[in-house]
């Protein structure tokens, strides 16, 4: 399995082979929903075929472990599109600039007591200052324990590893938490993969298409009465139909 | 001190949901000068709710557009009294409502008449298994009023809402295809129930060849076009998946606006007041008359409302809060037990299980309607035998497809990783195929479960937040692993490829991240006794007779349904009181 590093490098399309944990508790089937649909999953439009986007919130730095992290949280594979084809990324910088990066709506007033987890994210940072402590200290703990390297910089396999220590709480930082980094960070990077295309991810609804759900359809009074019948139609998005 | 001072009126309600506009339509018929305070914006169908942008699942879904907005108020929250509390900053297990409608926006239409031992829920438990039966600490109450009494207001409700069901009680005589426990009832459901998806015709036929009593779930989501007794007219609803957390673009779903408010806004003798943050009641020199409202304007003014009647029709915690800051009613003391105003804090325990399907049966979960699906009562109440089970309480359960939403109702089978390439390939190859069969759990009331003021946390403008301090009980985690072993047998019996449980287990914490049900109850319950009650049958305050307070912050403790229809019913019941008894004369009903 091989990936090509590609910090900073705006619109392009990493491709990656993913390992599959033998522990998958699944039993596949490897049938894909809608069958009309399937084809177009299969060959979902590259994100090149938009325009580069350029991060408002983000430098370059950050962009590059943003691309880099959301590409293997949803990979690319035979499977159908990851994060990138999907544009989570610029999901994730226009969130940043938004009410959930500022916290907009979150109770905010201190004081700000250390808890258990159960009562949710207690810390006085908004999310994009998470971001942003979170990828210098994930960026810096890479570099003094992998050899030099910036997380983007990283093979695959070792990038996995890292965020498998972020996520089990392998890895702390003194300045940032960890773990709350990485629950934002996967949290936007779902809702970037799955959100309708208005807010700058899943292009084209590739997401939608994989996983044969009709987006902004919103009308299923003919359908409610067929019972096992696979719907024949493609997902559409608030702003209409997608390629 | 109050900058402006508004001309008196008869009567003021704070807050314009469901009971405000219920409460404001049953006064100005009764010819009073009514005027509705509402801290949020105005919303209707069009625009707020128009198609196609409700259908944004991050923006009203996730991010909560439709919800309170937690950055100005929201509650603290612990799990004993000996905890300190920290702020509920996100939401997450309860969806605060906002602006007019509130939560009535968006809900789901969820539409149940409590049971009638519901209502007299410690006389029934005595009588079949003893004082001795009710644990220690748990406060166990009727609520002073019965099915009977009720039954006229819950009937009203329905046809208000045009609410689509079967019954399974008409005046005694149980109907095939209805809920045979329900409570008598004394007509038909206004419509027809609604279609049933794939998942829930599943659910139907395995839990009756179980022996169980399924049914369709009475859905305040209108099945066929409908025009209710005030003219407003319902469309069909669509199924379009877009149901709880959003409004109702169809004009199916029963809110404040698709029933009511076409009405009431034409009355001359209403008045609706937007962006009007009240403080608090304001009160006469020895406590025993409200004489208004104190609240602040759009622009930062304080103002000063006089009224002669004063209606907390806000949400069951903002009721609370109120009455705290107002210091109407004795402030309930975990330690002594004694005070009613934060007294009887409850929730509820669901419970569910997600099953997954092969590629021969789609269960096509976007195809939903918020109360879409079947329920059964058969574990619900006191609808079956206690008494070797040694718990108070029950569930619904049910198998309800309310949308599938991708980011907040993807469900995949337990094992499955949270992220990378087997968890995309989870997604993709079970998605079609999900459903779950769930289960709504009563929570009783016990003396430390409660809610008061917090010493530390202040709201936008100064006022302190509400503190909740609630854990989950033994009795009630025997109550959801009774209900478990059911959800398990009839998921079983429905045939998927792959189960995985989800119920709570003695020893786990309230835990405030995930969303768990927006039906708190209690606070200011209702009741005959003022030691234990803090306003009486007809919702009225006990010492304080110009004060009514509506809402689920009257229930003495949960049950296992949505609160709503009881809620809508339980004002219409205390309107007919002061039409009827209070206006005449005013003062004490109780």
């Amino acid at each position: 399995m091989t990936d090509v590093p590609s910090p900073g490098r705006r619109g392009f399309l990493r491709r990656s082979i993913a390992i599959v944990p033998a522990a998958g508790a699944l039993t596949a089937t490897g049938f894909v929903a809608g069958q009309q649909v399937a084809a177009q999953a299969a060959s979902a439009p590259a994100a090149a075929a938009s325009p580069p986007y350029t991060p408002v919130y983000f430098h370059a730095e950050e962009w590059a472990f943003i691309q880099a992290a959301v590409a293997r949280l949803i990979p690319s594979d035979d499977t159908g599109p990851g994060a990138i084809e999907a544009g989570v990324p610029e999901f994730i910088d226009r969130q940043m600039e938004g009410a959930f990066g500022q916290a907009a709506t979150w109770y905010m007033q201190g004081p700000f007591v250390p808890s258990s987890p159960l009562f949710g994210y207690q810390g006085k940072m908004l999310p994009r200052e998470v971001y942003r402590a979170g990828i210098a200290a994930t960026d810096a703990w890479c570099k003094q324990q992998k050899g030099g390297k910036r997380f983007a910089e990283l093979d695959t396999g070792t990038q996995d590893e890292v965020l498998k220590g972020l996520d089990g709480g392998t890895i702390q930082f003194a300045e940032v938490g960890a773990k709350d980094f990485f629950t934002f960070l996967l949290q936007n990077t779902k809702e970037g993969y799955f959100s309708d295309p208005i807010h700058g991810g899943n292009k084209n609804a590739v997401a939608w298409k994989m996983i044969g759900f009709p987006g902004a359809r919103a009308d299923f009074l003919d359908w409610v009465d067929k019972p096992g019948v696979h719907y024949p139609l493609p997902p559409v998005s608030i702003n209409g139909p997608q390629g | 001190m109050a900058t402006i001072k508004k001309p008196s009126v008869d009567a003021v309600l704070v807050g314009f949901g469901w009971t405000g506009a219920i409460m404001g339509m049953e006064l100005t018929a009764a010819g009073l000068k009514v005027l509705a305070l509402e801290r949020g914006e105005n919303r209707d169908t069009v625009p707020d709710f128009a198609y196609p942008r409700i259908t944004d699942e991050l923006s009203y879904g996730i991010r909560g557009k439709l919800f309170q907005n937690l950055s100005k108020e929201t509650v603290t929250i612990r799990h004993t009294p000996a905890d300190v509390a920290v702020p509920y900053r996100q939401h997450g297990s309860f969806l605060l409502g906002d602006g007019v409608g509130g939560a009535g926006v968006h809900w789901n239409g969820h539409h149940w008449r409590a049971l009638p031992a519901d209502l007299q829920l410690r006389s029934t438990y005595e009588a079949r298994y003893g004082k001795k039966f009710i644990p220690e600490g748990m406060y166990l109450q009727d609520f002073g009023v019965t099915y009977d009494e009720l039954e006229p207001h819950f009937d009203m409700f329905e046809k208000i809402c045009g609410t689509s069901g079967k019954a399974g009680n008409l005046k005694g005589q149980i109907q095939a295809g209805g809920n045979p426990f329900e409570g008598w009832r004394a007509n038909e459901y206004p419509l027809p129930p609604l279609a049933s998806p794939n998942s829930a015709v599943l659910f139907e036929k395995a839990a009756r060849e179980l022996g169980y009593h399924p049914f369709p779930q009475a859905a305040a989501n209108a099945s066929r076009a409908y025009t209710n007794p005030h003219g407003a007219q319902l469309g069909p609803c669509n199924f379009c998946g877009f149901c709880e957390r959003y409004g109702c673009y169809m004009y199916a779903k029963a809110s404040p606006q698709t029933t009511l408010l076409p009405t009431l806004m034409k009355r001359s003798n209403f008045e609706l007041r937007t962006r009007s943050h009240v403080q608090r009641v304001n009160m006469s020199p020895d406590g025993k008359r409200a004489t208004g409202v104190t609240y602040i304007d759009a622009q930062g003014n304080e103002v000063e409302q006089p009224a002669d009647l004063v209606v907390l029709c806000a949400y069951q915690m903002h009721n609370v809060r109120l009455l705290l800051l107002s210091n109407i009613g004795k402030k309930y003391d975990p330690a002594t037990g004694e005070g009613v105003v934060g007294r009887s804090y409850a929730y509820q325990l669901n419970g569910g299980a997600t099953l997954h399907f092969d590629k021969d049966q789609p269960m096509n979960p976007f195809v939903g309607a918020g109360a879409s699906g079947h329920a059964m009562d058969d574990f619900d109440g006191d609808n079956f035998d206690h008494g070797p089970l040694g718990f108070v309480g029950g569930a619904t359960i049910n198998c309800i497809n309310t949308g599938g939403r991708p980011i907040q109702q993807l469900a995949l089978p337990a094992g499955t990783p949270t992220w990378g390439a087997a968890w995309k390939k989870a997604a993709k190859e079970n998605y079609v195929y999900q459903t779950s069969v769930g289960s709504q759990g009563s929570v009783m009331a016990y003396r430390d479960n409660y809610l008061d003021l917090d010493p530390t946390y202040k709201d936008a403008f100064g006022q302190p937040l509400l503190r909740m301090t609630f854990d989950w009980k033994d009795n009630d985690m025997a109550m959801t692993a009774f209900i478990g072993s059911k959800v398990e047998q009839i998921a079983k019996a429905m045939g998927p490829k792959h189960i995985s449980m989800g119920f709570k287990k003695k020893g786990d914490h309230y835990d405030v991240r995930p969303y768990q049900s927006t039906h708190n109850t209690g606070g200011a319950v209702m009741g005959t006794d003022p030691k234990t009650s803090a306003i009486n049958r007809y919702l009225q305050v006990w010492d304080v007779p110009n004060v009514f307070v509506m809402g689920a912050s009257a229930f003495p403790q949960n049950f296992g349904y949505n609160p709503t229809a009881v809620v809508g019913a339980l004002a219409y019941w205390s309107a007919k009181a002061i039409r009827e008894t209070y206006l005449k004369n005013p003062g004490a009903l109780a």
